[in-house]
């Protein structure tokens, strides 16, 4: 099986300052990877590097794209790079005021990217975005409202929505569920879950909640230094550490 | 003689908007950045097609200004006295007899021809500012041709008010090429777009010129279920009874009276020289308002 | 079905002075399918830890680990993924899921997961919930605010929802009544007679002389203390 997403050796410097460095791995269809590491550990630098939000210094990142299989991202122009962006890739931001249009309805949010690939059917575009708000449990009867009204978790599942309209292979997540309530955070959770199983759906999340890798993440990859310190399966790095690091962040951690 | 250089811009300005308007012609809708100098005027005031014109206009100009479709208000009285001053060019209220036509919000009724040249002043060049604030964002987007962002101003229109209720600044595509603004004109004008003449776009405080050459396919945004329809009153002028043209309302009285009415003055007039009458008409007669 | 050789583990505690603690050595273990053996060992012997490196959840330190024909020891991460989907189960005696899924859903995830279709995963998993005696208004809710037996319950019903050929199955029938017992021996019974290996923790000794085939005693894998 060849791997959805294939990294090779990126690294990031800031002037002097390691951003990351020496980060490779492969992701395959359907796997969910977390990113787990402390704030500066490079773990925000590195999604950007793969997302196509920054440019890395070095490095690959080979997508297996529908037309011409593997391709590394870095390399394609910039046109090509962006229609991946709006078609099989996809983005939640942490904030989701930074992935909204704020000033768009629910449903022109979750019809933008429908439009960007030449959607010009007004009504089939609403039925599709009507149809998403259900999935993440948005009553359609919001559909013409903007996100301002709507609470943090319905932004975020808005967000979700918007991004996931074009059925995309690979979703980067920068702290999906950070700055919510914790009974917010669940059901964003599940539906998460369930998005993933059902689309098949390949995920790299990143945060520095482990309770969240553990339960959405098959594999996990612990950063320290804009290094990656520790990877494998999430249960057995979060049960197992090896890593000193990786001991103290889980040790870290308050039980509840 | 006023002190003034021809036209008020001295001649490197000129050439360098000259150079902008070529560029313009060669790339239809494409706004070219331009370093638009201050006019005695305030922006908002036409300043940059003002500053157009005086790169357009030459000795033997005949020129007339219109402000939505009229010859007579302050603003395009103010600037046919500017150029009747720095450039002491011909005047005139008729669209036909006019070499250039300095426009704000509309189009002349009248068919433009092929030695005429329509001049727009252009408040906010950029189609995609209303969603996108980010000038970087606009112009990647515009270079890669990404343009669903229009369709979702267009859709946000129909989902609160049923149709596409954008009645003016309505978005356009250049020769399957560039969306452009096609400055506040109502979208009644846009059918007009591909027209003969020369049309060239100022925005002074924005400092974009673009342009529309001689029969430019121009083609309104819509969607195929909410398909692009040129509206205006539903009612014939009032004073010269044309049932063609693109009508303000006015309020005549404080009993809620009004009347409809030719915004293009000088269409309007010279159809009543041609005998037509309105419905509140009175015949017409030479040198009366 | 299930082959052990060698297996060795010990962990290494970087933030307590880089201690290495060894606590197994020289494991060995087969069991065949049909087959169901029990780990017996004082408290600490390590039955646990030895369950879980087949898991795949602890890191072997050395040895290897056959699970059909995969080497647990040695596989890479989504090798392990799709074995604990397809062929490998495991009834922890700990319910770990989101907060606010219905019990249903919980039950059926594994066989969603497979793909198989949502009206017979969530048929399925009613009649194994219907089976362990959880009361059908329960179904709707999150298991998360039951009882510690009927968690227990869940999670055997979520680990049983799939036919995996390998199980392994940490204290299956603690916390749990008679009744509840003897359904769960049953399961346990039909998963050997489909032909799955199973391999054990049960504190009852009358539950595992029930349905277990053999003993191994961990306290055997103990590593040298003289290191």
């Amino acid at each position: 099986m060849t791997p959805l997403l294939q990294v090779q050796g990126i690294a990031k410097f800031y002037g002097a300052r390691r951003g990351c460095e020496d980060v490779s791995f492969d992701l395959y269809p359907g796997e969910v990877m977390g990113i787990v590491g402390e704030s500066g550990s490079g773990k925000s630098t590195l999604l950007s590097c793969l997302a196509g939000h920054l440019p890395p210094d070095r490095g690959e990142v080979i997508f297996d794209t529908r037309a011409d299989g593997p391709r590394d991202t870095l390399t394609m122009s910039e046109p090509e790079r962006r229609m991946l962006m709006r078609t099989d890739w996809a983005f939640v931001h942490q904030h989701a005021r930074d992935g909204l249009r704020m000033g768009v309805s629910a449903g022109g949010n979750v019809g933008e990217r429908l439009m960007a690939v030449g959607a010009r059917h007004y009504g089939d575009i609403r039925d599709q975005a009507v149809d998403w708000l259900g999935r993440v449990e948005i009553a359609a009867d919001r559909v013409d409202d903007k996100p301002q009204a709507f609470s943090g978790g319905m932004q975020q599942r808005l967000q979700i929505a918007r991004n996931l309209v074009t059925g995309p292979r690979l979703v980067f997540m920068d702290e999906p569920t950070g700055g919510l309530d914790v009974s917010v955070q669940a059901r964003l959770l599940d539906l998460l879950r369930g998005l993933v199983r059902e689309m098949g759906l390949s995920a790299i999340i990143v945060t520095h909640d482990l309770a969240v890798v553990r339960l959405l993440a098959d594999r996990l990859m612990v950063m320290k230094d804009g290094r990656v310190v520790e990877d494998g399966l999430t249960d057995q790095v979060l049960d197992d550490p090896q890593h000193g690091y990786t001991q103290l962040l889980v040790s870290s951690v308050l039980q509840v | 003689m006023s002190d003034y250089n021809f036209a008020y811009l001295d001649e490197q300005t000129k050439r360098m908007i000259r150079r902008a308007i070529l560029k313009g012609l060669a790339i239809p809708g494409y706004q070219v950045p331009f370093a638009s100098r201050e006019m005695p005027m305030p922006y908002g005031w036409g300043t940059g097609g003002v500053q157009v014109s005086a790169a357009c206009l030459t000795p033997d100009d005949t020129f007339k200004v219109i402000d939505q479709g009229a010859d007579d208000t302050t603003n395009a009285v103010s600037i046919r006295k500017f150029f009747e001053k720095t450039a002491q060019v011909a005047t005139t209220e008729e669209t036909a007899r006019a070499s250039l036509i300095q426009t704000r919000h509309r189009i002349p009724e009248e068919a433009l021809s092929e030695d005429q040249i329509l001049v727009y002043q252009v408040p906010i060049p950029e189609p995609l500012r209303f969603l996108e604030p980010s000038e970087v964002e606009t112009r990647k987007m515009h270079s890669l041709e990404e343009y669903g962002l229009m369709h979702v101003k267009l859709y946000e229109d129909i989902s609160q008010h049923g149709a596409i209720a954008t009645a003016y600044a309505y978005p356009v595509k250049v020769e399957g090429r560039y969306v452009m603004d096609p400055s506040p004109i109502p979208k009644f004008d846009n059918p007009k777009l591909g027209m003969a003449a020369i049309q060239l776009f100022g925005a002074g405080r924005e400092q974009r010129i673009y342009a529309l050459p001689p029969y430019t396919a121009v083609v309104s945004l819509d969607f195929e279920d909410h398909p692009f329809e040129p509206s205006k009153a539903d009612h014939d002028c009032d004073l010269c009874g044309a049932s063609d043209s693109y009508l303000d309302e006015v309020i005549v009285d404080d009993a809620g009276g009004r009347m409809f009415v030719c915004s293009d003055t000088d269409y309007c007039r010279s159809r009543r020289a041609a005998g037509h009458v309105g419905a509140q008409g009175a015949p017409y007669e030479e040198g009366a308002a | 079905m299930i082959e052990i050789e060698g297996l060795g583990k010990s962990f290494t505690l970087h933030n307590q002075g880089g201690a290495v603690i060894p606590v197994m050595a020289g494991a060995h273990l087969r069991v065949a399918r049909g087959e169901c053996v029990a780990l017996t060992g004082t408290s600490g012997a390590g039955k646990s830890t030895l369950m879980r490196m087949i898991y795949g959840n602890y890191r072997a330190s050395a040895g290897q680990i056959m699970v059909g024909e995969s080497d647990i020891a040695q596989a890479a991460p989504r090798e392990i993924i799709q074995l604990r989907r397809d062929t490998l189960g495991y009834v922890s005696q700990f319910l770990r899921v989101v907060p606010r899924v219905p019990t249903r859903e919980v039950v059926a995830e594994p066989l969603l997961t497979l793909g198989v279709t949502r009206t017979d995963a969530i048929a399925r998993a009613e009649a194994l919930l219907a089976r362990l005696n959880i009361p059908e208004a329960l179904w709707s809710l999150s298991p998360t605010t039951f009882s510690g037996g009927e968690q227990q319950r869940v999670n055997i019903a979520r680990g049983f929802a799939h036919a995996f050929p390998a199980l392994l199955l940490d204290e299956p029938t603690a916390s749990l009544d008679a009744a509840n017992r003897e359904v769960v021996m049953g399961l346990i019974e039909e998963a050997k007679a489909r032909g799955a290996a199973i391999i054990g923790i049960f504190h009852d000794e009358a539950a595992r002389g029930q349905v277990c085939d053999r003993e191994v005693d961990v306290g055997a894998f103990a590593p040298e203390q003289a290191a």
